[in-house]
């Protein structure tokens, strides 16, 4: 060695491996505009569809008629639910069990619903021949109320389903139940309370909201008739699920059939699923043989696929005196519009929403959950959450501050007297998770230190003082939360979509030279994978990420693997890459010993190379290794070095956070300012902190719109309110509050690089703190809860009801 | 959100746009800065077979002060309003309110006379343009004539101007003392909840004048007369804004829509008001 030879810091600082705050790989092109989505595919001969939607939320279809459409030059088809009877293609299966219509099949159940499928030679075209499609509707009574749709009287909505008594989750006891799903100990849990010296009951609502990617859902459908081959871009969280299902509902073998989801807008669950629109699109190509888009506008992107949340969640927590939680019951009406399209691991129909005791060590719990029937959109997907979870997270949240309210407690201590203590992990909870690691305690007091809990608290105790006085017009919210969440599906022992066990996987070939491609089963849609799964991989291979490229989304290409939803892709994904990345390492290792004429036993590893024990100027770096891995004959040996992994995981992962919202009202227009929001982080392993703190800032920011504005309303008769972004809240950066992120480091104990999954938690974390700095503000004056979300005028009629306009 | 098609027309003098506005009748509309008129066509909900651009029409880009009066050219972008020192130092309401319309990008193309011609009672500068007492010209196949701002707006979308007429300048003294804007609004881009625009003069401790308009709690944009009779003559204390909010109150009447129900938005008035008629007196 001399003074060229770089120090080990520096061979480490080369590699830009776990923990460096890499920049973003992806950004160079994102930020030029050279991204490549659905969008920008253009085949030559592509013909472009668009739908005929019901302007009715419950309407019999009486008769189409598409003369005048067909008329119209450069139409080239309409489909209705007609056409696609004979192939079996008018009703297609959902995610959870239920089917959907494609196409309006005699009746349509909510407004948006797809009615007809116009296929012409340009956009305009197509969109002109929608107007020209006659629809004769003759509107039936609608229901937009869960809990009236289960009164006996209610109208009988999926009359597809009429007199069948057992549905894909267990019975169904009412014509628009869809399921009970249960956990826990019902009468335990009663007993448990009503024993209990203190008793608080409250009715949550998280309301329904919307993903909203910049990016709306499309696809590009492509029959090649002469080899057989169909191949669909589109915006698909799960390329290799939709493959897979396009082959089982068209008959074409799985191997003619290549999926790709290029770059793709933002996702958060809305991607997930399967659309009449990609159904559409693929029948299209295959009746005309050419190329067909679909790209859905805004409006029918809010109004039409995948929204979220519309839960109602009724809630009873039980303490001692002190303060100690004895139990919890909680029953959620759960509103899943016209059709069960959730997307949850088909054996959850409520997903992880069991997750509800959160942080704390509540001895006995139950939870029941109904799903509804009703006329609205269906979906219900994760947005930006593992399944439920930012529903359960919101609900524990909500009734701790319920129940400190009746104890006349601080919430604060209320939290630490029942967290789940270090020494109790891996924690069975009441409702059946193995929690698999935590340190809240530490956690806590490091959030409330960093946010200056204790003045915080007198600033407000004044406050109260002047507001009461007549010195001021505005109130002090202090919002705490601690989430736990539970991420990471799943194993595959309990964990399938359709069937397909929510495994992932990795495969790495590193080239002669050095280099390495890498692809998984996973796909980004802005979380960064290209800079993160490299990272990993350089620290287990010891080759720079710089020299790493990472590829996703190709069904012809990658690995098969279940998506990127529910922060799976690290837990998963980013295990299958770091056991890959061992079984290289351990060929290395192998050529190394071979190179040295030594032991495979006297090599040790040393960042980037293998060395031979106690004789440190003896190794071969990585790099010498992957060349002779292509040109040297190695005896017993296979010739390159490249390894795949799939990875079943044994257990979830349970990332969680403290998140503090100090927050200024005005009590007489309802305005809000955010002052300051603090965000503590435990996602175990950090592989990139800058990531990570980007994806904080972004889900902290939908956990703002959706906590202080942000839903989907419809009016009685079922017509969408918030169809566009002047209704429907999005934040700019001038809303955006100011974040400061912080972070404590727990490992999982059972993921090979003790790893968690972060992209989720500040959706999940910080919609309740939000949410309780609105409460606190005005619990000094007697408010218990009130409804999200909290825009001007809610929070108005909050100080009014309270009678603080005199 | 794809329109139907249209026709697209750039005459690069006046004549010529008034000309086309005869020639294709109740087919043909003009668009200015085209941020209200191109959503409406994108949802199909308004169509026009033949639009006709005003942006070739250099005259109505220009904005001109001078101590007897104010012109504003229609053309003018709300952008280009709040740069213009002269306008600022002149009528620091304008800039002070254009600043709450929307966002950057918008202001960049939307025009002073397409916000004006427009008649969305959610558009800010009508009420804004009521409370100046400016006067609106317009060009039509038989002449100019002129029209008061307070007598232009009879329903949502429906105002004084003929089909075949433009809107090419605004005008107005420029007001002495005191001002304010005060708008209440979901998030940047937002329509108001409610706004209030509010001059004052002062003659000592006491309101010499004042005038009051406000914007989305109607149909029209409402100036309120009573309500600037109320502080007239008053010494702007509590008393004096209480009977102006009432007034105001009487003259209003909001609808409800996704900001919240009426009573509400009456509340929010008489809040955006008070507040408002604060600040035009601390200037004044
Ligand atoms: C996201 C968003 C947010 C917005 N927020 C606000 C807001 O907070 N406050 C606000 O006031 N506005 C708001 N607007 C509207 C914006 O200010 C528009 O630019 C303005 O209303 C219309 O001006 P324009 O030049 O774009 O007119 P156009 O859209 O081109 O025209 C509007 C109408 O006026 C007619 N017209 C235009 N010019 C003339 C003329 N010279 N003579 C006769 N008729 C004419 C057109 O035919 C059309 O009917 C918003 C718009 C958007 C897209």
């Amino acid at each position: 060695m001399n003074d060229m030879t770089p120090s080990r810091e520096q061979r480490i600082a080369n590699l830009k491996g776990m923990g460096a705050s890499r920049k973003r790989v992806e950004d160079v092109r994102f930020t030029q505009g050279k991204g490549n989505y659905v969008d920008d595919i253009k085949l030559p001969g592509m013909l472009f569809g668009d739908f005929v939607r019901s302007p009715y939320a419950h309407a019999r279809v009486k008769s189409i008629n598409t003369e005048a459409a067909m008329a119209l030059p450069g139409v080239i088809a309409v489909l209705t639910a007609a056409d696609l009877a004979p192939l079996n293609l008018h009703w297609m299966p959902t995610l959870a069990g239920d089917k959907q219509m494609v196409l309006a099949d005699g009746k349509v159940l909510f407004q948006g619903q797809e009615v007809a499928f116009v296929v012409a030679t340009d956009r305009y075209i197509a969109a002109d021949a929608t107007e020209l499609v006659d629809v004769e509707y003759e509107e039936l009574p609608v229901v937009v109320d869960p809990f009236k749709a289960l009164e006996p009287e209610a109208p009988v909505l999926r009359e597809d389903l009429e007199g069948s008594a057992e549905g894909a989750h267990g019975p169904r006891r009412h014509h628009n139940h869809i399921f009970l799903w249960e956990a826990g100990e019902k009468e335990a849990t009663e007993q448990a309370i009503d024993a209990s010296e203190v008793v608080a009951e409250e009715m949550v609502y998280y309301h329904r909201t919307h993903p909203c990617p910049l990016e709306t859902c499309g696809t590009v459908a492509s029959m090649d008739k002469v080899n057989g081959k169909l191949t669909v871009y589109g915006t698909f969280q799960a390329p290799h699920v939709v493959r897979t299902v396009a082959s089982l509902l068209s008959g074409i073998e799985e191997h003619n059939i290549r999926v790709v989801s290029p770059d793709i807008g933002g996702g958060f669950g809305n991607k997930v699923g399967v659309y009449p629109g990609y159904v559409c699109a693929i029948v299209a190509s295959i009746v005309t043989g050419k190329p067909v888009k679909w790209i859905e506008d805004r409006m029918e992107n809010l109004s039409a696929t995948a929204f979220a949340r519309d839960y109602w969640m009724k809630g009873r927590i039980s303490a001692t005196k002190e303060g100690r939680i004895t139990g919890l019951h909680c029953h959620v009406t759960a509103d899943h519009g016209a059709f069960d399209a959730c997307a949850d691991p088909t054996k959850f129909p409520a997903g992880f929403f069991h997750i509800c005791t959160g942080s704390y060590d509540i001895p006995v719990a139950y939870v029941g959950v109904d799903g509804v029937y009703t006329n609205k959109a269906p979906g219900g997907v994760a947005y930006r959450c593992s399944f439920r979870v930012t529903e359960a997270a919101y609900f524990i949240e909500r009734m701790i501050e319920v129940l400190a309210i009746e104890l006349g407690m601080d919430a604060a201590e209320l939290r630490r007297i029942n967290f789940i203590c270090k020494d109790q992990f891996p924690y069975q909870s009441a409702l059946g998770w193995e929690y698999d690691s935590g340190d809240y305690h530490t956690a806590w007091d490091k959030a409330l230190e960093a946010v200056g809990y204790k003045e915080l608290r007198a600033e407000q105790a004044q406050r109260i003082e002047d507001f009461k006085a007549g010195r001021t017009r505005k109130l002090l919210g202090i919002g705490l939360t601690h989430f736990t969440e539970i991420v990471g599906a799943g194993p595959v022992k309990n964990c399938d979509i359709l069937g397909m066990g929510m495994f992932d996987s990795c495969e790495i070939r590193i080239h002669p030279t050095g280099s390495a491609i890498a692809r998984l089963g996973t796909i980004s849609q802005g979380q960064g994978h290209a800079t993160t799964f490299a990272q990993i991989i350089a620290s287990e291979t010891g080759l720079p990420a710089d020299s790493i490229t990472i590829e996703e989304g190709d069904t012809d290409t990658a690995p098969y693997g279940l998506g990127t939803y529910g922060s799976r892709s690290t837990p998963v994904a980013g295990a299958a890459t770091a056991l890959c990345g061992r079984k290289i390492r351990a060929k290395a290792q192998m050529i190394a010993a071979y190179l040295l004429e030594v032991h495979d036993g006297d090599l040790e590893w040393d960042v980037d190379r293998f060395v031979v024990k106690g004789a440190p100027e003896r190794f071969k770096t990585m790099k010498e290794i992957a060349y002779a891995a292509y040109n040297q004959a190695i005896p017993g040996l296979e010739p390159g070095l490249e390894a795949v992994s799939y990875y079943d995981p044994p257990n979830m992962t349970y990332p969680f956070g403290a998140y503090i919202a100090v927050m200024e009202i005005d009590v007489d227009t309802g305005e809000h300012e955010v002052r300051q929001f603090y965000a503590l982080d435990d996602c175990g392993t950090r592989i990139n902190p800058m990531v990570i703190e980007g994806q904080v800032h972004g889900g902290a920011t939908e956990g703002y719109a959706i906590a202080m504005g942000q839903e989907i309303a419809y009016d009685e008769i079922g017509n969408v309110k918030t169809g566009t972004l002047m209704d429907f809240f999005l934040p700019t950066a001038w809303e955006t509050p100011h974040y400061t992120t912080d972070h404590t480091e727990t490992p999982s104990p059972h993921h090979p690089i003790g790893a968690k999954g972060v992209g989720e938690s500040p959706n999940v974390g910080s919609v309740p703190a939000f949410s309780n700095a609105v409460h606190d503000a005005f619990r000094a004056f007697g408010l218990r809860h009130s409804h999200m979300p909290h825009d001007h005028w809610r929070i108005w009629k909050i100080a009014r009801d309270l009678g603080l306009h005199g | 959100m794809i329109p139907s098609s249209f026709e697209y027309h750039r005459p690069s003098d006046l004549a010529a746009a008034i000309g086309l506005l005869a020639e294709h009748g109740d087919e043909a509309r003009v668009i200015a800065g085209g941020h209200s008129l191109i959503p409406l066509m994108k949802m199909r909900m308004a169509g026009a077979t033949h639009l006709v651009d005003l942006q070739g029409l250099g005259d109505l880009k220009r904005i001109t002060v001078s101590a007897d009066g104010i012109s504003i050219g229609a053309m003018v972008t709300q952008a280009e309003l709040i740069a213009h020192e002269g306008l600022a130092a002149a009528v620091p309401l304008l800039r002070e309110a254009a600043l709450q319309i929307a966002d950057p990008q918008v202001r960049n193309l939307g025009t002073v006379g397409g916000n004006v011609a427009n008649g969305d009672p959610g558009n800010d500068m009508p009420g804004l343009m009521q409370c100046l007492g400016a006067t609106f010209t317009l060009e039509g196949p038989d002449g100019s004539r002129d029209v008061a701002a307070r007598e232009f707006y009879h329903g949502a979308y429906v105002t004084a101007r003929a089909d075949d007429e433009i809107l090419t300048h605004i005008r107005f003294a420029p007001p002495a003392g005191g001002y304010a804007y005060e708008k209440q609004k979901r998030k940047i881009g937002d329509y108001a909840t409610a706004a209030a625009a509010v001059l004052l003069t002062r003659n000592g401790g006491t309101v010499a004048s004042a005038s009051v308009a406000m914007t989305n709690l109607s149909d029209v944009p409402v100036w309120s007369q009573a309500a600037g009779e109320a502080l007239a003559g008053s010494d702007c204390g509590d008393e004096a804004v209480r009977s102006a909010v009432t007034a105001m109150l009487a003259d209003i009447d909001p609808q409800q829509d996704n900001r919240g129900p009426v009573e509400f938005k009456r509340h929010v008035a008489g809040v955006m008001l008070a507040r408002a008629i604060s600040r035009a007196w601390s200037r004044a």
